[in-house]
C-alpha cells in the first residue's frame, strides 16, 4: 500500500506525459506522412536533378515528367479507366446485394438461417488467394480470362460488407418498418429498394468507400486474370514499371506515375476522412 | 384465423431464401467451386515443362504433392520468411497501437488536434500497396533520395544497396507493413478502449493509480478479446502478405529467395511456373492454417454476445 503511494508520486504529471504523447505523434504522422513529401518533391524534379541528389525544395519539371508520362509506353488513361471501371462497379454490386443478403438473415425467419449467419461468418476470414489457383483454372474454362467480370462479379459475395450491413441493420432497422410497408401493400421487393435501401444509405456510403479502395488497390487477383494491355489496371501498370529495366527509365516519370495512382484515393480519403475513420471501428469489433 | 396468419408468415419467409439467391450462387460459382477445383489440383501431378509448351498430367498422385513442398523444404522457407517479417511488423504495430489508442482516449489528456492524428496515420491503410512498394523501392534504389540525404548529412559514408541485404530488405518489408497497419489497429484498439467502463478508472485514480498502473492492470486485461481479436486477424493478413515484397523484390524475393512470401510462391505456381499440383498442395496448406486462425477469431468475438 505504502509502495503504491510512493508510485504514484514517482508517476509522470499530466503535462510531460502529454508532452510524451505530442512527440510520440508527431513522430509518427512524419512517418507516415514523409514518404509523400518526398515523391511529391521527386515528381517534379527532372531525371538529371535527382542524379545530382536530393534537395528539399521543389522543381519545375512536374509537367514535363507528366507529359513524358501520357506520351509515354504505359497506357495510363485505360489504366485508369479500367481500375475506375472495375473499383465502382464492384462497389455498386458488392454493397447492393450485401445489403439484400442482410436484410435476407434480419429480418426473415426460416430453417437455414442461423446456419447461413454462422457460415457467412465463418468463411468471411477465408482469403481468396487460398482458392486463386481453381478460380484462375476456372475462369479460364469460363473463357472469362482478360475480361473484368471475375473482378467485379465475386463482389457480390462479400461476407464482411455483409457483417457490417447486418450489424447496422440491428440498430437502424426497426422491423415495424418493414410490417408497416407489408401492410401498405409494398411487396418484399418493393419494400427492400424504397424503404430499406434509403435508411441504408450511410452503411453502403462507408462500404462502398472501402470496397472501393480495396478493389482499386487489389493487385494479385487482377495481375493473374488480365493479361491484354488494354485491359490492365493501374496496379499492374505499377508492376510492369518495376519489371522494366528502371535505370534506364526516366525517375521523374515513374514518380509522377506512382502519384497518379494514389492521387485519387488520397482525395476520396481526404473529403471523407471522417466517416472511413468511424467506420473502421464499427465494422470489425462488437461493442 | 390463426392457421391463415401462420401462412402468410411462411409466404413472407420463403423471401428470406429468395434475397439470399445472389449470394449463394456468387459464392458456389466463383469460390467453392474454385476450392473444390484447388484441393482437386493438389493431389495431382500437373506442370508445363520445356517452358511451358510439354503439359505434364493430370496424373493422380495422392499426397505426393504435400511431401514435396514440406520434404524441399519450400514451405518451411517461405512460411519462416513470411512470419519473419509479420512479427518484425507487427511488433511495433501493436506497441504504437496500444499507447496512441490509450492516450486518444484518456480524458485527462486533452489531445488537441485529434482528428488530424488519426486522419494521419490511417491514411497509409488506404494507399496502394503496389504503388507504395514501389515507392520504397525508389526510394531505398542506390540512386534514389534516402541514400543522397544519408551521404548528404554525412551519415554514410559511401552508398547502401538496400535492396541487396537480407536485413534491410526484410527491415523495409516490415516497416512497410506496420506503417500502413497500425492505424488501423489504433482506431480497433480505440474503439474497444472506450468500450470499457469509466467508473473502473474512476475507481483507480480514487485509489491513487498512475496512468501507467491503469493501462497495465485494467486497460490491458480487459482489452485481451480485442487484442486477441487485432493479433489473429493481422497474422491472417500477413499470411496473404504479398503486394509489397513482390512488387519491392520485382517477384523474385532477393537477395537469396529471403523475402519470398508464401503468396509470392504460390503466385509463382499458378502464373510463371504453372505447377498446379504444387500450387494446389500449398493452397491446402494456407485454407487449413487459415481456416484454424478464423475458428479462434469466431470463438473470441461470439463468446462476448451470451
Amino acid at each position: 500500500m505504502n509502495n503504491d503511494y510512493r508510485k504514484e508520486e514517482g508517476g509522470a504529471s499530466v503535462h510531460v506525459r502529454r508532452a510524451i504523447a505530442y512527440f510520440v505523434l508527431i513522430l509518427m504522422s512524419f512517418l507516415c506522412l514523409f514518404w509523400f513529401y518526398l515523391l511529391f518533391i521527386n515528381a517534379t524534379r527532372s531525371n538529371d536533378e535527382m542524379g545530382r541528389g536530393f534537395t528539399p525544395i521543389p522543381s519545375t519539371h512536374f509537367l514535363e515528367n507528366w507529359t513524358n508520362l501520357v506520351n509515354g509506353t504505359l497506357p495510363i488513361w485505360n489504366g485508369l479507366f479500367n481500375s475506375l471501371f472495375v473499383a465502382l462497379a464492384a462497389a455498386a454490386l458488392s454493397t447492393y446485394f450485401s445489403t439484400m443478403t442482410a436484410y435476407a438473415i434480419h429480418v426473415y425467419d426460416f430453417k437455414l438461417k442461423k446456419f447461413m449467419f454462422t457460415f457467412i461468418l465463418m468463411i468471411m476470414m477465408i482469403p481468396t488467394q487460398v482458392t486463386a489457383l481453381g478460380f484462375i483454372q476456372f475462369m479460364d474454362t469460363l473463357k472469362l480470362t482478360n475480361t473484368f467480370v471475375p473482378l467485379i462479379i465475386p463482389t457480390i459475395a462479400a461476407p464482411a460488407v455483409f457483417f457490417y450491413m447486418k450489424q447496422y441493420m440491428e440498430s437502424a432497422l426497426p422491423l415495424a418498418l418493414v410490417e408497416a410497408a407489408r401492410i401498405d401493400g409494398a411487396g418484399e421487393f418493393r419494400t427492400f429498394n424504397g424503404i430499406v435501401l434509403p435508411l441504408m444509405k450511410p452503411a453502403i456510403a462507408v462500404q462502398a468507400i472501402f470496397t472501393f479502395v480495396s478493389n482499386w488497390n487489389n493487385y494479385f487477383t487482377p495481375a493473374l486474370i488480365l493479361k491484354d494491355d488494354k485491359m490492365k489496371t493501374l496496379p499492374i501498370l505499377i508492376a510492369q514499371l518495376r519489371n522494366a529495366d528502371w535505370l534506364k527509365f526516366d525517375m521523374g516519370q515513374v514518380y509522377v506515375m506512382i502519384a497518379f495512382s494514389i492521387f485519387p484515393v488520397i482525395i476520396v480519403y481526404l473529403i471523407m476522412s471522417k466517416y472511413i475513420v468511424a467506420g473502421v471501428a464499427l465494422g470489425s469489433v462488437k461493442g | 384465423m390463426a392457421k391463415k396468419k401462420r401462412s402468410k408468415i411462411v409466404r413472407y419467409n420463403k423471401w428470406g431464401y429468395i434475397f439470399l439467391i445472389p449470394f449463394i450462387v456468387v459464392y458456389l460459382v466463383f469460390q467453392f467451386v474454385p476450392l473444390v477445383s484447388t484441393i482437386w489440383n493438389s493431389f495431382y501431378e500437373h506442370y508445363f515443362a520445356n517452358g511451358g509448351i510439354l503439359e505434364v498430367g493430370p496424373n493422380f498422385k495422392g499426397f505426393e504433392n504435400y511431401k514435396t513442398i514440406i520434404t524441399n523444404g519450400d514451405l518451411l522457407t517461405y512460411s519462416s520468411n513470411t512470419l519473419i517479417m509479420w512479427v518484425l511488423g507487427f511488433i511495433p504495430q501493436i506497441v504504437v497501437s496500444l499507447l496512441l489508442g490509450a492516450w486518444f482516449t484518456d480524458p485527462s489528456l486533452r489531445l488537441k488536434c485529434q482528428r488530424f492524428f488519426k486522419t494521419v496515420i490511417y491514411l497509409p491503410n488506404l494507399i496502394m500497396a503496389s504503388a507504395f512498394a514501389m515507392l520504397f523501392f525508389t526510394l531505398f534504389s542506390e540512386v534514389g533520395p534516402i541514400n543522397s540525404i544519408l551521404l548528404q548529412t554525412g551519415i554514410l559514408q559511401s552508398k547502401f544497396a538496400f535492396m541487396d541485404n537480407m536485413i534491410s530488405v526484410r527491415a523495409i518489408v516490415a516497416f512497410m507493413n506496420f506503417i500502413m497497419w497500425f492505424g488501423n489497429t489504433t482506431i480497433l484498439l480505440m474503439a474497444g478502449m472506450m468500450g470499457i467502463d469509466v467508473s473502473l478508472f474512476e475507481a483507480a485514480q480514487v485509489d491513487g493509480a498512475t496512468a501507467t498502473q491503469v493501462f497495465f492492470r485494467i486497460t490491458l486485461p480487459l482489452l485481451r478479446p480485442i487484442l486477441v481479436y487485432v493479433m489473429i486477424t493481422s497474422l491472417i493478413g500477413g499470411l496473404q502478405m504479398f503486394d509489397v515484397p513482390q512488387i519491392l523484390t520485382n517477384g523474385t524475393g532477393n537477395p537469396g529467395r529471403s523475402t519470398m512470401t508464401l503468396i509470392m510462391y504460390l503466385n509463382r505456381n499458378i502464373s510463371t511456373s504453372k505447377n498446379y499440383g504444387l500450387g494446389g498442395a500449398l493452397s491446402v496448406f494456407l485454407f487449413i492454417i487459415t481456416g484454424i486462425l478464423s475458428l479462434i477469431v469466431y470463438k473470441f468475438t461470439t463468446k462476448k454476445e451470451d
